[in-house]
């Protein structure tokens, strides 16, 4: 079953640029995966190391929060678009200090 | 309730009629609507991209009192997009420039100024003044700070952030909706998610949602709730200027929420480097560095070095670092087997802080060679070893 996933662009850097890219899953959970099969670099942006969602990223599902819904194991329906949202901060160099 | 009760509406003069005629004839927000706007106190945290538009049109729409709070000076850099700032502002200090702004445009305005850096020790002195706290912070500890100190004073945060070309915008009310915390409950660490500084961001995106801000600060004072209209509480607005795309997803209020949620931890402001990880990052395993000038010394002696160049086509394109292996940030990982670990390496990026990461990220996934740091980056390179390069 196919999906889109939806790159947002502080995440583009790890996806050769590409804010749409399309994989065949049917939870969260294997979507995400596949995303990272495809791109390892983005792997420590999504899942801590317990293979957890990270919490500064959202993953939506036909406009709903999949993390009081299932996480991972959350299911897509088919043509269905996930999206991505991480926290930005926006301005501030990094490392720079309160 | 109102946020601006009955007995705090201020009186119009005749002035303030002929100015804000086109908000008086309109009515949702009419006589009453600008006298809760002529009472509001609105606290501005940050005058960079987001507060440059919120401070210009919350001046012009009569919000009586403006509170201003930025630490900073103004660089060239800041006026592709902040535009209450203007070129004779140069090494200002912001919050003066945007004051004079403000008076230009408004004179009957209040600014309180704050040349300060918001912290635990003053942020709930500071916000406690007021009705309203517009959120254009530009970093992660601030945003939490800000989080916190509106929900335990009972304050709406009206929230902007901005990354390259999208924006999100939102209000967080806890009396009425989720924090800032329920949507994020732990912010990411240092290196994680890029920041602006070295990710760039289009000049207009900023002026965008820093007008949503705005409008979404001038509804609260209104109340247009209670006049057919819709706040954002509870719903996250996402904005991406590239594709030209709004979209809205709906916030819930997380029963687990530390601050506003069923059982709250915390009930008082915390150390909020700390809680983002500043601190935790000094802790970790150092990576080593080498100068610009150390550098080109092991180059020009003839040492067998891996010089590999993380940064973007685009940057390199301003800039090409000669005979550097050219590796984006985004794909170490993947081509991690094109280094030699035999041979020492060298990381190069714009400022000497990407590299880092980097180098972390290859530890991370297992690479064993030998990794330094070009300290301050291409732009340390174009300072101490070649002049003729930029510094951008
Ligand atoms: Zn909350």
């Amino acid at each position: 079953m196919s999906v889109t996933i939806q790159i947002p662009s502080a995440l583009r850097a790890f996806t050769e640029r590409k804010s749409e890219i399309a994989v065949e899953a049917k939870t969260v959970g294997e979507a995400i995966t596949a995303l990272t099969n495809l791109y390892p670099d983005i792997r420590p942006h999504l899942f801590e190391e317990e293979g957890k969602l990270r919490s500064f990223i959202n993953v939506y599902v036909a406009g709903k929060n999949v993390r009081n819904a299932g996480g991972v194991e959350a299911a897509i329906p088919d043509g269905e678009t996930l999206t991505l949202v991480p926290a930005i901060a926006g301005g501030a160099p990094l490392g720079v200090r309160l | 309730m109102s946020l601006i009760p009955e007995n705090r509406l201020a009186e119009l003069s005749g002035d303030d009629v002929k100015r804000y005629s086109r908000h008086l004839i309109l009515p949702e927000v009419g006589w009453e609507g600008q006298q809760r706007l002529k009472a509001a106190k609105v606290l501005i945290v940050g005058t960079g991209g987001l507060g440059a538009p919120l401070a210009l049109y919350l001046a012009a729409a009569g919000v009586g009192t403006l509170g201003l709070v930025d630490f900073d000076t103004v660089e060239a850099s800041n006026l592709q997009r902040q535009i209450i700032h203007s070129t004779r502002d140069i090494d200002r200090p912001k919050v003066a420039s945007a004051r004079d702004r403000i008076r230009g445009i408004n004179p009957d305005i209040k600014v309180i100024t704050h040349n300060t850096r918001l912290s635990s020790a003053n942020a709930l002195e500071i916000l406690r003044n007021y009705d309203v706290v517009a959120d254009g912070t530009d970093n992660f500890p601030t945003r939490y700070l800000v989080n916190d100190a509106c929900v335990l004073l009972g304050i709406p945060t009206v929230y902007g952030s901005i990354y390259q070309f999208e924006g999100q915008a939102s209000v967080f009310y806890a009396k009425k909706g989720p924090c800032y915390r329920c949507l994020y409950p732990a912010p990411p660490p240092p290196g994680l998610v890029p920041s602006c500084g070295e990710g760039g961001v289009l000049g207009v995106l900023p002026g965008i949602i820093g007008c949503i801000q705005a409008n979404e600060v001038i509804k609260l004072i209104v109340d247009a709730d209670e006049h057919e209209g819709r706040s954002l509480i509870g719903r996250l607005l996402l904005f991406d200027a590239w594709q030209l795309k709004f979209r809205e997803l709906a916030l819930d209020k997380e029963p687990a929420c530390p601050i506003c949620g069923e059982q709250p931890t915390i009930h008082d402001l915390v150390d909020y480097e700390e809680f983002c990880g500043l601190k935790r990052e000094e802790a970790e395993v150092p990576v080593k560095a080498i100068s610009a000038r150390d550098l080109k010394a092991r180059l020009d002696a003839g040492d067998r070095i891996q010089l590999i160049d993380v940064r973007e086509p685009h940057e390199r394109a301003i800039f090409q670092f000669e005979g550097a292996k050219a590796i984006p940030f985004g794909q170490l990982i993947r081509r991690k087997e094109e280094f030699n670990p035999e041979i020492d390496a060298v990381f190069i990026c714009k400022i000497g802080q990407r590299s880092i990461y980097a180098i972390r990220a290859l530890r991370d996934a297992g690479y064993t060679g030998r990794m330094f740091n070009l300290k301050d980056g291409s732009n340390a390179w174009a300072r101490d070893v070649d002049p003729s390069l930029p510094q951008y």
